[in-house]
């Protein structure tokens, strides 16, 4: 009876465990804000954190890249997605990303930009693979390709990243909006394929996938990890600015920093906002062209542009981690050598004891927060489907609060709260603040799959005697299997990456690979870098391929014995 | 509405059942006895809420649907029990053996805690497989099997769980006719054999003929035409 009543409250307590901290980080976020914050002095509320925060100079030019990156992303991610999906959704060439597709998610937004400054700085590889036999530059050239200071190395390095994702989450969507059916209406009554795919299946996925834009809008406006490495730091776009401020040993700065993580949790409501009416007008525009009954072409030439777009960014991103891994073994490598004059183990070496202690914080961290959140989405499902709840909409926009709300605008009240509540720089601080972003994607990841097995398993199974306790245990999971240990190599990917969270809230004392990646980057030794940075990318690819190849050996058992006898 | 001898102390009974979702009445009401041995089989176009029946009789109806009326097993009522507590077998149309079980581990899954020892335990399956000439196919994974061989595991599984009652929920649909014939012979034969009373629910009257017992018809709307309940020997209306 106590276990039933134990079960039926996890959804509350999944929910107080991951909304909590964000609700009460705002909140204590807000007050500073506006003057309250008694540590420092601030006994009554004024505005004058808003006034300082307007006469800070620079302010103006970090909101501008902050919009123009966030925007320019969202915006060609976006629509390189559609696009892509609507020119080749019948090519090989999607069946073969969509095996790809898991470990390019898992490489860390940290490891992605320094792996993309490693290629197209000026004295990054590209240049040295050309140079300068093709250039005639004999030195790095005078150009500003990352940290350029329109944010453009920002914004691609955005592109590289959330492509694979939106990519994901809308092929994702294809299955349940029966796209095949609606393609081959729109085929048979003499559409081309591009015309077809836009006007007959994009109005139906957009539905499926507008919270992941929102999300990925939210991140790109937000972002703070990326930006450090690519954009331009004087003045940096709003969200390191602000994080800037908050770390100033002049502690009056902290109500300036309140202020402008506030005005960042403003910018990104209003992008919301402005990206909603955009869909608006789409839309309009959208059904008057449909109403057009154009048929449209072939589509030859989008099939060639955006697939070759597609399969650049890939490589791209491929190509950065090759070299992370390539510096970090580097002895010698001279400008402008295409290939280092020396390889060594010599930095791996010397940073042993350091790779040991942040790899082991890494993996602790990882693993502990992807198995709580396991612990918590198995008990929520489980709940729902014993008492035959259905998931609501409402539940999943609560999901995704933590991914739409940006994490500076939160993080600095969630810490002050940890200090009163002396868990500052402690595991379970650290754990818990990366449970709010690993839990909505185990959900995400588990929800589908878990909904997905047929309940007649479970009916039987109980119809032979079995308690719904040992249903769980060794029907439903045993057959669920793979989704979660997938799950769970998805959390810990969602772990690894995260930056802000464990600066906050590890305080500084607890590093990671990926804290130590970001912080080295601006001004640290290439080879030093590369070590942590290929670390962190390689930690959730083994997690992936653990994940894959763990339930391997039940395929065998199968396959022996279907052999004839 | 009619007699029915609740002090029945064989077999299952069911009385004035009714499955509702919120005000409207999906099925019902039913009321029938099968009596130890003998196959019930009831009829309807898909839809009507036959497996909705069966789900309610063992305890495993969809939270939203809601039944009223009683089950009652060997002069029992179970209608309040949990599932694992009723003792009821139930085969669908899908064998559904456990993917990650091998044959021997789904029939050890439905063999109940009581028979103790890995001995005893294993003599029980085995035997039970020799009965049905299977014994070979003892560490087999259930996936390699072919649907007729599958089907014949699923039905030793829940036998093994020593039910008091079987229910068929068109159990022979997927299998092709020739072995539809034969697996719905072993069926019947081991639920003859162990005295179960046994509910079909089927639309193909080629089983209900096999079946040889009473049979109910139910339509569309989930209402028995006549709505006579099916008593010993006595064959309500609607027969197609």
């Amino acid at each position: 009876m106590s276990r039933r009543g134990l079960l039926s409250t996890l959804p509350a307590l999944t929910l107080a465990l991951f909304l909590a901290p964000v609700v009460a980080g705002l909140v204590g976020t807000w007050l500073p804000a506006f003057g309250y914050f008694p540590t420092l002095g601030g006994e009554s509320f004024s505005l004058a954190p808003w006034a300082m925060l307007a006469a800070q100079p620079g302010l103006g030019e970090s909101l501008r890249l902050t919009l123009l990156s966030g925007f320019l992303a969202t915006f060609l991610a976006f629509w390189l997605t559609i696009l892509f999906l609507a020119a080749c959704h019948d090519g090989r060439l999607v069946l073969a990303l969509r095996g790809v597709m898991a470990p390019l998610i898992a490489v860390p937004h940290a490891a992605v930009a320094l792996g993309l400054a490693f290629l197209i700085a000026p004295s990054g590889w590209l240049v040295r693979l050309v140079s300068p036999w093709a250039t005639g530059w004999e030195l790095p050239p005078d150009l500003a390709t990352v940290q350029d200071p329109h944010g453009l190395a920002l914004t691609l390095g955005l592109v590289i990243k959330e492509l694979p994702f939106l990519l994901l989450m809308t092929l994702a969507a294809l299955g349940q909006v029966r796209a095949e059916e609606r393609l081959a209406v729109a085929r048979s009554l003499g559409y081309g394929p591009v015309t077809a795919w836009l006007k007959a299946v994009l109005p139906a996925v957009y539905r499926q996938i507008r919270l992941p834009v929102y999300a990925v809008l939210a991140y790109s406006l937000s972002v703070v990890d990326m930006a450090l490495v690519l954009a331009p730091l004087t003045p940096p776009p709003l969200a390191v600015q602000v994080l800037r401020w908050f770390n100033d040993p002049d502690l009056t700065l902290r109500f300036v920093a309140a202020a402008g993580a506030t005005l960042q949790l403003l910018v990104v409501v209003a992008g919301i906002a402005l990206w909603r009416l955009g869909e608006l007008t789409a839309a309009a525009l959208g059904r008057a062209w449909i109403a057009g009954g154009a048929r449209g072409r072939s589509g030859r030439l989008l099939r060639g542009i955006t697939s070759g777009l597609v399969l650049g960014l890939v490589a791209l991103a491929a190509a950065g981690v090759v070299a992370l891994a390539l510096w970090s073994v580097t002895r010698r490598w001279r400008y402008p050598d295409a290939w280092p004059a020396e390889l060594s183990l010599e930095t791996w070496a010397r940073q042993a004891q350091d790779v040991v202690t942040f790899t082991g914080n890494t993996l602790l961290l990882g693993l502990a927060a992807a198995a709580v959140a396991l612990l918590l989405v198995l008990g929520c499902l489980e709940n729902e489907q014993r008492r035959g709840l259905t998931p609501s909409n409402r539940a999943l926009w609560l999901l995704y609060v933590p991914l739409l709300v940006p994490q500076v605008a939160f993080l600095f009240g969630t810490q002050v709260l940890a200090i009163h509540a002396g868990l500052d720089a402690t595991w379970v601080a650290l754990v818990w603040s990366h449970l709010l972003f690993v839990l909505p994607y185990v959900f995400l990841t588990l929800g589908d799959p878990y909904r997905a097995l047929d309940e007649r398993y479970a009916r039987t199974a109980l119809c032979l005697g079995a308690r719904p306790n040992r249903v769980f245990w060794q029907v439903k999971l045993p057959m669920l299997l793979r989704p979660v240990l997938f799950a769970l190599a998805v959390g810990f990917a969602v772990s690894v990456t995260q930056y802000l969270p464990t600066l906050f809230a590890g305080g500084g004392r607890i590093v990671t690979l990926t804290t130590e990646a970001v912080g080295l980057s601006s001004g640290g030794d290439r080879r030093v870098i590369g070590v942590y940075a290929f670390l962190q990318a390689l930690l959730p690819l083994l997690a992936f391929a653990a994940a894959l190849a763990l339930p391997r050996p039940i395929a065998q058992r199968r396959k022996l014995q279907t052999q004839p006898a | 509405m009619s007699i029915i001898n609740l002090n029945q102390e064989h077999g299952l009974t069911l009385s004035q059942m009714e499955i509702s979702l919120g005000e409207k009445r999906l099925l019902g009401p039913v009321s029938l006895e099968v009596p130890p041995g003998e196959v019930v089989t009831v009829m309807g176009p898909s839809g009507c809420g036959k497996s909705s029946l069966l789900a309610a009789i063992c305890g495993t109806l969809d939270p939203a649907l809601r039944a009223t009326g009683r089950v009652l097993l060997n002069g029992e009522d179970i209608s309040a029990r949990p599932p694992e507590a009723r003792h009821i077998g139930i085969l669908f149309q899908d064998d559904l053996l456990f993917p990650h079980l091998s044959v021997a581990g789904n029939l050890a899954f439905g063999l109940p805690p009581a028979v103790r020892g890995r001995r005893a335990r294993r003599e029980r399956i085995e035997a039970s497989l020799a009965e049905a000439d299977m014994l070979a196919f003892y560490e087999r994974d259930p996936m390699t099997l072919s649907g007729g061989q599958r089907a014949r595991v699923a039905l030793l599984r829940t036998l093994l769980s020593e039910p008091r009652a079987l229910l068929l929920d068109e159990p022979f649909a997927k299998l092709d006719v020739a072995l539809r014939a034969r697996f719905r012979g072993f069926v019947f034969g081991h639920a003859r054999a162990k005295g179960l009373p046994t509910l079909l629910v089927t639309h193909d009257p080629q089983d209900a003929a096999d079946a040889g017992g009473p049979r109910l018809q139910i339509d569309a709307d989930g209402h028995i035409p006549g709505g006579r309940p099916a008593g010993r020997g006595h064959r309500p209306g609607g027969v197609s």
